[in-house]
């Protein structure tokens, strides 16, 4: 998960030890205190480990952050089954991730490379003491890498709120993880993925603009286009129950994404720095930009358009944070804005109900943000990657990289999850009943309600 | 010139809201409310708060007032009655309450009467 050419050295290293590891593997039962002996000479990096543990906390943290962005968004009778959708994900996918997920993601390929696969990573139970080579536990490795392997499914629903059956709901992240997440992440960030081999240098996807945040827009796209909209969609006003709900999310979002961002370097230092920074600046391009464009064509700076804003600049230096700087971070930053707002005109002449623009946000600007990002990629990347191609690396070459990682994360997602959507809807039912859409998700799912104290009882 | 005012189960408010429309019936005034009914024994009004079933004593309830001309009434009473009811016989889907209106004034205008509705 990490571009930039010193830790991406660095991790090259980390399978050998991995690869030590493993070769107690053909025993799957090999004792831990085996594996303790053969890797406890890898000392502990206390420095990075500490700030990949805040980081994994950190994005820990985007979930209930996106709750309360999505929940505060759709009708009152809707708020708990739309929170239920993040809160659902760090359960299942926290387990899904542990017993296989690690290992598809990281593993070693199988398949001809479609995912990687580890016995060591089965249930984890082969990293109990192992240290990579960028001196963490790899546990903590592990459980970073899960923290992103949650949020993803979690920013789909945004696409089909307010519409869909829990059960439903539940068994489409669970195979959406394993058949779209799995193997993207393994193609993009794991030694052998064909997307982390590409060109010269990789494909540039620092934190995950393809496989975070072009998959899910593109997959809530596909369902949203599946599902067809809410009733009565366009023609009925669905206004947010609760802004000052999705404000504090989306500030929930801005801060854990500094772990999202800053964390993927997988280091504490320089590299760290410079992610740290350019997500800062990006988010508070977007902020700006959003608040100008709206303020020119409306008259009016709104609260959502903000956080549209927020949330646009983050998604857009995702895949760029580890290569560009501050300049560039605030011209990716406001033209995603600028992009995602032209973008929202689009979806409302097509007719499409993305309720929560999961598409309109992150597959719109994780889509330019890997591809634009070419145009503002630090002097020593360009340096680095010329050496590795054997002298000369244009931007255009580059671009062609790009674009061949967006391509294929669209085509894989659209097809894949595409089948997923069908499968889940024939078998246990995707779409929520007629009836059961008028009277709300939390009554008819969940039995409860979100605002008891607006009632007297 | 009469008020109808109805006392309906939340769950039904978008069905209810929709049959009125679809009658002609559009200018009405919703609110949330809670309050007692024959309500002891009503599965529907029961929440679940980790795993416990809780009966509150005071059940939510959406409250909606139609004022309307005399021919408009029972058109708005049908309405009503087609749609808020949860069918096999439980109770709690509500009540509907009809009294007339004295004088009906629209502010903007001043017009009073019946044109005012």
């Amino acid at each position: 998960m990490n571009c930039n050419i010193e830790s991406r050295r660095r991790s090259r290293l980390y399978p050998v030890i991995a690869g030590v590891g493993a070769g107690f593997l053909s025993l799957l039962f090999a004792s831990g205190s085996l594996c303790a002996a053969e890797t406890a000479q890898v000392a502990v990096d206390t420095g990075t480990t500490a700030w990949m543990l805040t980081s994994t906390a950190l994005v820990l943290l985007m979930v209930p952050g996106l709750a309360m962005f999505y929940g505060g968004l759709v009708r009152t009778k809707n708020v708990l089954g739309t929170m239920m959708h993040s809160f659902a994900a760090m359960g299942i996918i926290g387990v899904l991730w542990v017993v296989l997920g690690y290992s598809m993601a990281f593993g070693k390929n199988v398949f001809g490379g479609w995912c990687g696969w580890n016995p060591d990573y089965f249930f984890l139970k082969g990293i109990d003491t192992v240290i990579t080579s960028a001196g963490i536990p790899e546990y903590v490795f592990a459980m970073f890498q899960g923290k992103f392997a949650i949020i993803t499914p979690a920013l789909i629903a945004g696409a089909f709120a307010e519409r869909v059956s829990f059960r439903g709901y539940c068994l489409y992240i669970a195979l959406w993880s394993i058949f779209v997440y799995n193997p993207l992440c393994h193609w993009v960030w794991a030694e052998g993925g064909w997307i982390f081999n590409l060109g010269a240098s990789g494909a540039i996807d620092f934190a995950g603009g393809t496989v975070v945040h072009i998959s899910a827009g593109i997959s809530g796209l596909v369902a949203a286009l599946y599902l067809g909209s809410r009733r009565d969609y366009p023609s009925t006003a669905m206004h947010p129950n609760n802004l000052v709900m999705t404000l504090m999310g989306a500030g929930l979002l801005w801060v854990g994404w500094f772990g999202f961002n800053a964390g993927s370097a997988v280091s504490s230092g320089l590299a760290t720095a410079q992610a740290l920074t350019a997500t800062q600046v990006a988010a508070a391009a977007g902020a700006t930009a959003w608040l100008i464009i709206e303020a020119i064509h409306l008259g009016k700076a709104t609260t959502l358009g903000i956080v549209s804003g927020i949330l646009a600049g983050l998604v857009v230096i995702t895949p760029a944070a580890g290569v560009v700087k501050p300049a560039g971070a605030i011209a990716l930053g406001m033209s995603a804005s600028l992009v995602c707002y032209l973008g929202l005109f689009i979806k409302e002449k097509l007719g499409y109900d993305d309720s929560l623009d999961a598409f309109g946000i992150h597959g719109v600007a994780g889509i330019f943000g890997a591809l634009a990002l070419v145009l503002f990629i630090r002097q020593g990347w360009w340096q680095e990657a010329a050496s590795a191609a054997g002298g000369h690396w244009s931007l255009l070459q580059q671009f062609v990289v790009q674009f061949k990682a967006v391509a294929a994360t669209i085509v894989y997602s659209v097809v894949v999850s595409g089948l997923i959507v069908i499968v889940v809807e024939k078998t246990v039912g995707f779409r929520m009943k007629e009836s059961a859409e008028k009277s709300g998700m939390d009554h008819t799912l969940h039995g409860e309600h979100g605002y008891g104290l607006i009632n007297l009882n | 010139m009469q008020l109808i005012t109805a006392i309906i189960q939340p769950d039904k408010l978008d069905d209810v809201r929709e049959e009125l429309v679809a009658a002609g019936i559009t200018r009405i005034t919703t609110s949330r409310v809670t309050g007692h009914g024959q309500h002891q024994d009503h599965l529907d009004s029961e929440r679940l708060y980790r795993g416990q079933k809780v009966m509150p004593n005071l059940i939510p309830k959406v409250r909606i007032d139609i004022a309307c001309n005399d021919e408009f009434v029972d058109i708005a009473i049908d309405a009503i009655l087609r749609s808020a009811k949860h069918g096999e016989g439980r109770i709690g889907d509500g009540k509907i309450f009809v009294t007339d209106i004295k004088r009906c004034i629209r502010i903007r205008t001043e017009e009073s009467g019946c044109e005012a509705i």
